[in-house]
């Protein structure tokens, strides 16, 4: 059980707040899409919820326990939370399967031939069995990003968040990286996305979250979100996005 | 239909006209140094002084062997210098308060070795260490010249990995932390090796300068290159000896900067 | 130019030492002998580093040549130039220079040299420790000491004719630099010409010892000191001249005598 709370939670990068008081719950095995335009905040949040960026004010809570307290040690909370950035970010000096390895490999222990099994097996499941000893400049974008969604899941992950993954690969490549996303949905992982996919997060979320200027402004089912939404900023943003 | 677009046609010209500018100017240059030298009152002498043919076939096999020397301290400081080079960069990005102390003595350490002169640091550590009463082999002049070079190197190599970290971006580090790996391990396996591999060319450079700067022991005794060079001068009054020794030094780093030059084309490409 | 040249022989004809010398205008500077030594100028050679009092051998030597050659005290100049300075090609600005700098048959092919004004017996400078250690003065007992040697002397080929150590040798820029090596230990001994030696060891090392000397006269490789001049120098002959007038009545041999210390006392090497 991962249930992820946050209260209140604050964030300024200078004198420019960012994040400006966001309540959110999300339970186990749900997926929470957050939408809205470029600067309303989703990534930093995102950030916040695996400690990449500390908090000004509020909590978040994992499992009832408070993991936003100043001075905390946020190794073991982001062992449990992993992240899938836009730009893929993957390790360059090392092959596919090492990307996935080293975490795993420094953090649970165990020689390179215990856990290629298990690698190798996930690398088979997204259809990179024969990329695995390429190195990333040899992969295309939407490969690297399943690579780096590999990597992610290698650490056995109770959430994952996934920062706009599609929106640096071309057309044609962002399909075979949602599948992905498919499939880890329909084994009930715990999933926030921020995304620009709207057709994908109506599809597939079971909650909605417009974010606007650093707030939750609307949050509910897709259908309500997309079909009826309360607030005009949030038709004003879907009749631009959609 | 032309065979060339006008455009074409006028960088066939330009080019050709560069050409020939190029060639005209480098003929000129030569013949100016080939036909005027030679007529310059004291050429004969400088040519008796510097380029001595006889001099120069008497000492040449000696300040190849001399040169050696310089190849073996080479070989055992660079090493050191490598691992220096990369503890003190480390050591300068500790941000543990309790590590103050080691950050602060790892900037004072490059501040201070970058800020001396070679020699200077070679004749204090040289003659300034040994003469505390260390017993033999201990106060051997290769023992602390070599750390001497060692010091003023690492100090230089140093700062270039620590460039070379600084130029790793930040979404790297982001993602190793994201998975869990502590700040020790991100530096280790994901930083590290990158920052490295980055200034190759940067620190094949210093390498190389360093190559040149092993003469520099000759100040505290050891014969190398440099100091037979300085023997062979002294014994038969003639500069000659020196010229032998610089073409051993250029046939040995003209290949290396080359290289580096085209490691750090290479890299500079493939960042575009 | 020539209106200078006239006024200088005018000015010089009141010398009338002058008007029939040798050196007649086979000098730098007519009527003037510029003699250069080095920087700094060492004892016993030229005391206090001021070659113009004529005080210590080779000042008092160069006043002495300086004289038969028809220079008076007051016609002497001094400059200072290093042993690279003197050896290098194109126009000298000294007329000769004297800073022990010893004759050789290969120096002889690029510079000239004058006939010797000294010949020099060469001494090992060591440090009391050593001798304490067992050192002792013969050739056996040299070979396994750790050797030094200022790089610009003739010492170096003969410690490899002389003594040929079993470790190669560590040399150095000047004299300084090879006593500081041996207060640090890193040299046991190191081959000098006799009056240096005496200098180094009693002034500038801390308990320095004379292990000993192969003399003067020995018969092969004897290090005799000349005046270095440029190749082809017209000067030579006149100093030349001079050097075996003062050799021949004596006049050497009493400067010798009176700035360099008797060397009876060291003993001679086996």
């Amino acid at each position: 059980m991962a249930d992820l709370k946050l209260e209140n939670v604050q964030k300024a990068f200078g004198d420019n707040p960012v994040i400006r008081g966001i309540d959110l719950t999300i339970t186990k095995g749900e997926m929470v899409c957050l939408i809205g335009a470029s600067g309303s905040g989703k990534s930093t949040l995102l950030r916040c919820m695996n400690l990449l960026e500390p908090i000004d004010d509020g909590n978040i809570f994992l499992d009832g326990t408070d993991i936003s307290e100043p001075g905390k040690d946020p190794q073991p909370v982001r062992q449990r939370i992993g992240m899938v950035f836009q730009s893929y970010n993957l390790f360059p000096h090392m092959t596919a399967l090492d990307n996935a390895m080293l975490a795993p490999r420094r953090i649970l222990g165990g020689s390179r031939a215990q856990l290629r099994p298990a690698l190798e097996e996930m690398f088979t499941r997204f259809g990179l069995h024969d990329r695995m000893n390429h190195f990333p400049d040899q992969l295309s974008g939407g490969q690297q990003q399943r690579v780096a969604i590999i990597r992610a899941l290698a650490m056995q992950p109770e959430i994952m968040l996934f920062d706009e993954i599609t929106s640096a690969l071309d057309p044609e490549l962002v399909g075979e990286v949602l599948d992905v996303l498919r499939d880890l949905r329909s084994q009930g992982m715990t999933m926030v996305l921020a995304t620009h996919e709207m057709g994908f997060a109506r599809e597939l979320a079971d909650k909605v979250c417009f974010l606007h200027q650093g707030r939750i402004l609307e949050q509910g089912p897709p259908d309500q979100i997309f079909e009826a939404p309360n607030e005009e900023r949030t038709k004003a943003f879907l009749s631009r996005v959609l | 239909m032309p065979t060339q677009t006008r455009r074409q046609s006028f960088e066939a010209r330009q080019r050709k006209r560069a050409n020939m500018i190029a060639a005209a100017s480098t003929f000129a240059v030569l013949a100016a140094i080939v036909l005027l030298v030679p007529l310059a009152p004291g050429w004969e002498n400088v040519k008796r002084s510097f380029f001595n043919g006889a001099v120069f076939a008497k000492t040449f096999p000696g300040l190849l062997n001399a040169f050696v020397m310089d190849v073996a301290i080479f070989l055992w400081c660079a090493p050191l210098i490598a691992a220096l080079g990369l503890i003190v960069a480390i050591a300068r990005d500790l941000r543990s308060p309790a590590l103050y102390p080691v950050r602060l003595l790892a900037i004072a350490y490059t501040d201070v070795f970058r800020g001396l002169p070679v020699i200077l640091v070679i004749y204090l550590i040289g003659f300034g260490i040994p003469g505390l009463g260390l017993p033999r082999p201990w106060n051997s002049p290769y023992i602390w010249g070599s750390l001497a070079l060692i010091l003023v190197y690492s100090a230089y190599v140093a700062e270039v990995i620590r460039s070379g970290i600084e130029s790793i971006h930040d979404s790297q580090r982001n993602a190793a932390l994201s998975l869990g790996l502590s700040g020790g391990d991100t530096m280790r396996y994901v930083i590290l090796p990158q920052a490295v591999r980055r200034v190759v060319p940067a620190n094949m450079n210093l390498f190389i300068a360093l190559q040149k700067d092993v003469a520099l022991l000759s100040f505290i005794g050891p014969v190398e290159i440099f100091r037979q060079a300085g023997v062979y001068k002294s014994l038969m009054a003639n500069f000659t000896p020196y010229v032998g020794a610089a073409l051993i030094f250029l046939a040995l780093t003209i290949p290396a900067t080359r290289y580096a030059d085209y490691l750090m084309n290479k890299q500079s490409k493939a960042r575009s | 130019m020539k209106f200078w040249t006239t006024a200088a022989a005018l000015m010089l004809a009141s010398s009338a030492a002058y008007a029939d010398s040798c050196a007649t205008g086979k000098t730098l500077t007519d009527g003037m002998l510029t003699v250069a030594t080095g920087n700094p100028a060492y004892f016993p050679w030229v005391m206090d580093d001021a070659p113009e009092t004529g005080k210590g051998f080779e000042a008092a030597v160069a006043y002495a040549v300086a004289a038969e050659m028809g220079f008076d005290a007051d016609h002497v100049a001094w400059i200072r130039t290093s042993f690279d300075q003197a050896i290098q090609p194109g126009a000298k600005e000294f007329d000769v220079n004297m800073q022990q700098f010893s004759i050789t048959p290969e120096r002889e092919e690029m510079v000239d040299f004058s006939a010797p004004y000294y010949t020099s017996a060469m001494a090992v400078l060591t440090t009391k420790s050593v001798v304490e250690a067992g050192a002792t003065a013969d050739v056996a007992s040299l070979k396994s000491l750790i050797w030094g040697a200022d790089a610009n002397t003739t010492a170096v080929p003969m410690l490899g004719d002389l003594i040929a150590p079993e470790k190669s040798p560590l040399l150095y820029d000047d004299n300084a630099d090879v006593t500081a090596a041996m207060q640090a230990g890193q040299i046991d001994a190191a081959l000098f010409d006799l009056p240096t030696a005496l200098y180094l060891s009693a002034v500038v090392l801390n308990d320095g010892a004379l292990l000993g000397q192969f003399p003067a006269d020995r018969g092969e490789n004897p290090d005799q000191f000349g005046m270095l001049m440029e190749k082809g120098s017209p000067l030579k002959e006149c100093v030349d001249a001079a050097i075996t007038a003062l050799t021949e009545n004596g006049k050497l041999a009493e400067i010798e005598a009176e700035w360099l210390q008797a060397t009876t006392g060291v003993p001679l090497i086996k």
